[in-house]
């Protein structure tokens, strides 16, 4: 059994598959009457958040509570690590209280590798700078072979990332784990977006694939990025990379539109997601839920109590 | 005969000149004699059979803290580490709180070094006031003070303009302006390499680029001022090649070293471990080659450990945030030893005489092992094995990469000014 879930390259592919099965019974959790299971009564997780992110916390902490999990939350905006608390007099800190995972969110990449250090707990990764952000990665991984009616494979898909990839956690992550699956993944953005190297094929032009791949999967994109003269001032980069009306037209009927959110419209995404029928983006957060479900229970679960209380 | 003489008898000694066989007596600070079999009553006798007998190493490029982060290390301390390396003598850098800029915190570097006794601390000076890259620091008072060794380090000269003036003016001193070779625009936030390894974890890079720049910019204004110029911690392929070809155009160009960058790659951050933060960061194997390559074929003159101790919580903090450096005194010879490719005397030479000339000690250190000479003298046993554990070493800082690492090779005694200050691998003071 794995003690830690923290990117998809760590768990590999034995784990992954099984997280996704496990995904598709906490799905069916999810669909109950009242969603909810004793599978980690009187288990604790704390969510660890260094850095905000509300949707992702509020999706860790449903899934631990369908779960029946205690939950406590840590934000750093609010926090002791304002007055000068260390990393790691934190996590001791919240070790000694008794926590059986923490799920993390930290700025910096690797965070969650560094606390291993300091405490005997699962660790969950939430995210961790520009590396990974694995739960996403099996939300969206689910997803698609949700709605393509797959349950082990993705052979033969072709998916293109859209947008800031360099700086992208879920572009790291979700490339892994479409790639362990079979699909084809391209990279499109312009070269101040891309890695220094590539991990990944990749394409400059949007237009070259966009009428021919199987889900299209836009990145958020930052305004400060012109700050700092990656992408020129300006309207160019949503004229080069946007999802305007008119693209939206030229995807495939049976594609996938696909975004980890938050949106930032105006910027990548100048169509409304819920007039493109195309769009599972909805179905992604939904399907967070029980991705993380998946996760926590196989971390800290004993294989049972998925039945009604 | 005094009562501080001592007799090492039955090792193989090394030096410019050459290798032998022979004992060495040692008495009033001075080596007094070199022959076969010295026969030396009311001497104390040390057997020594089966070692090698050196001049004591230089580092260059020394990192004490004090004055400033004592929290890290302290003259005392890096001394002691620099003993037990097998170093007579350590060029300090200047990145201290405050700066070493001025006589007062030049003379206090010095004077404490001289109090500790353990090896022969000389401070460098830095090449701005405050390293900030904007005025010159008095060279010709700092120089008449025994600064040697101008340096910025922690950060490259970024202004162009400044470091030609800095060459120009310096050119007519006895004195060495030391370079960090690192564009700091190609850099900001970089915490490794940048390549494959960076682009798989998220981390921002630190392209070869931005220290080929540098070395370029310098070995040109090198050529425009004739003044000399040694380049600190070479770390890229090309900046090795471009070295090699200013020295084919007869500048007067001198390069280090270290032995992380001939022993570690880039991929040691794939466990997001703040011990392998260093700056510049740890590259590539075809780096690594090109880096050995240049020691042996000359190219890279000497060996420095750019030996950077920081406190346990500082080296707890994130990637992004942790301070570069990793502490190196202790364990270069051996790590130098495991992974460079030549002799036993040109390995010793880029430990030893070769930076003694580099740093202007060449009076005191580095010399050959012959009657007169100073007893600045290291004493290895070439087969020792041992394994590195951080808590062990001297150092008040234990943020050595080379943790658990098995080595071969290890300091048994340090002679300093005729003083046993390292016996048995135990440092005397």
């Amino acid at each position: 059994m794995a003690k830690h879930f923290r990117s998809i390259d760590e768990a590999g592919r034995d784990h992954v598959i099984r997280l996704l099965n496990l995904t598709d019974h906490m799905a069916e959790v999810n669909r109950r009457l009242h969603p909810k299971v004793p599978a980690l009564r009187g288990r604790t997780v704390c969510n660890l958040f260094f850095e905000d992110s509300t949707r992702t916390r509020l999706s860790f902490d449903l899934a631990a509570r369908r779960l029946s999990a205690d939950t406590l939350t840590f934000t750093a905006a609010s926090s002791s690590v304002n007055k000068g608390e260390s990393l790691r007099d934190t996590v001791e800190t919240l070790s000694a209280m008794g926590v059986d995972a923490f799920v993390v969110r930290h700025r910096s990449s690797g965070v969650p590798w560094q606390i291993e250090h300091w405490t005997d707990a699962a660790i969950v990764n939430a995210g961790d700078g520009w590396h990974a952000h694995p739960t996403q990665a099996l939300l969206d991984a689910y997803t698609i072979m949700q709605r393509i009616g797959r349950s082990t494979d993705l052979d033969g898909l072709e998916v293109a990332i859209v947008g800031d990839i360099r700086h992208s956690r879920v572009a790291r992550s979700t490339t892994e784990v479409l790639r362990l699956l079979g699909a084809r993944v391209v990279h499109v953005a312009p070269a101040t977006l891309l890695p220094p190297h590539p991990i990944a094929e990749q394409i400059g032009d949007l237009d070259e694939v966009i009428d021919r791949v199987d889900v299209l999967y836009m990145l958020r994109m930052q305004r400060e990025r012109m700050d700092s003269a990656l992408v020129p001032a300006g309207v160019e980069y949503v004229e080069r990379f946007a999802l305007t009306a008119e693209r939206a037209r030229r995807l495939r009927s049976d594609a996938l539109l696909m975004h980890p959110g938050p949106m930032n419209r105006g910027v990548e995404m100048l169509v409304d997601p819920s007039e493109v029928p195309q769009s599972a983006i909805l179905d992604q957060v939904t399907n967070g839920i029980s991705a993380r479900m998946a996760v926590l229970f196989d971390l800290l679960g004993s294989g049972t109590g998925l039945e009604d209380q | 005969m005094t009562e501080s003489s001592m007799l090492l008898r039955g090792a193989t000694l090394i030096d410019h000149t050459g290798e032998r066989q022979g004992d060495v007596l040692v008495a009033d600070g001075r080596v007094t004699q070199v022959s076969a079999n010295i026969d030396a009553a009311g001497a104390e006798v040390i057997d020594v059979v089966g070692c090698i007998i050196a001049p004591g190493f230089v580092d260059l490029h020394t990192h004490l803290r004090e004055p400033g982060m004592t929290e890290a290390e302290t003259i005392e301390t890096g001394s002691r580490a620099a003993a037990l390396g097998g170093y007579t003598a350590v060029v300090a850098m200047p990145n201290t709180d405050p700066t070493q800029d001025s006589v007062e915190v030049i003379e206090f570097v010095r004077r404490r070094g001289i109090e500790v006794g353990l090896c022969d601390v000389r401070p460098s000076g830095s090449i701005t006031i405050g390293r900030a890259g904007e005025q010159l620091t008095p060279f010709a008072e700092l120089a008449a003070a025994g600064v040697h060794v101008f340096t910025d380090d922690g950060s490259g000269v970024q202004d162009a303009g400044l470091m030609r003036r800095a060459m120009e003016y310096g050119r007519e001193l006895d004195i060495v302006l030391a370079q960090h070779c690192e564009v700091s625009a190609l850099t900001k936030g970089a915490v490794m390499h940048e390549g494959e390894c960076c682009s798989h974890l998220g981390l921002p890079g630190w392209p070869a680029l931005a220290e080929e720049l540098m070395v370029h910019r310098d070995i040109e204004l090198c050529r425009l001022t004739g003044a000399r110029v040694h380049l600190l911690h070479l770390s890229t392929a090309r900046s090795v090649e471009l070295v090699r070809r200013a020295k084919a155009d007869g500048l007067p160009i001198t390069a280090e070293a270290t032995p992380h960058h001939i022993s570690l790659t880039d991929e040691r951050l794939s466990t997001f471990d703040t011990r392998f933060k260093v700056n510049p960061p740890l590259r590539t194997m075809a780096d690594i080659e090109a880096v050995r390559a240049g020691l042996v074929d000359g190219t890279i003159d000497a060996i420095a450990t750019d030996h950077a101790p920081h406190a346990g919580h500082a080296k707890d903090r994130p990637l992004d945030e942790a301070p570069p450096g990793m502490i190196g005194l202790e364990t270069a010879i051996a790590v130098c030893r495991a992974h460079l490719d030549m002799s036993w005397q040109h390995l010793l030479g880029a430990m030893s005489w070769r930076p003694a000339k580099i740093a202007g000690l060449d009076d005191r250190h580095g010399r050959p092992i012959a009657a007169g000479e100073p007893a600045n003298l290291v004493v290895l046993d070439p087969d020792a094995e041992w394994i590195v554990d951080p808590h062990k070493l001297s150092s008040k800082s234990s943020n050595t990469p080379f943790v658990n690492m098995s080595l071969r090779s290890r300091v048994r005694h340090t002679i300093f000014e005729g003083t046993l200050v390292v016996r048995d691998g135990v440092a005397q003071r």
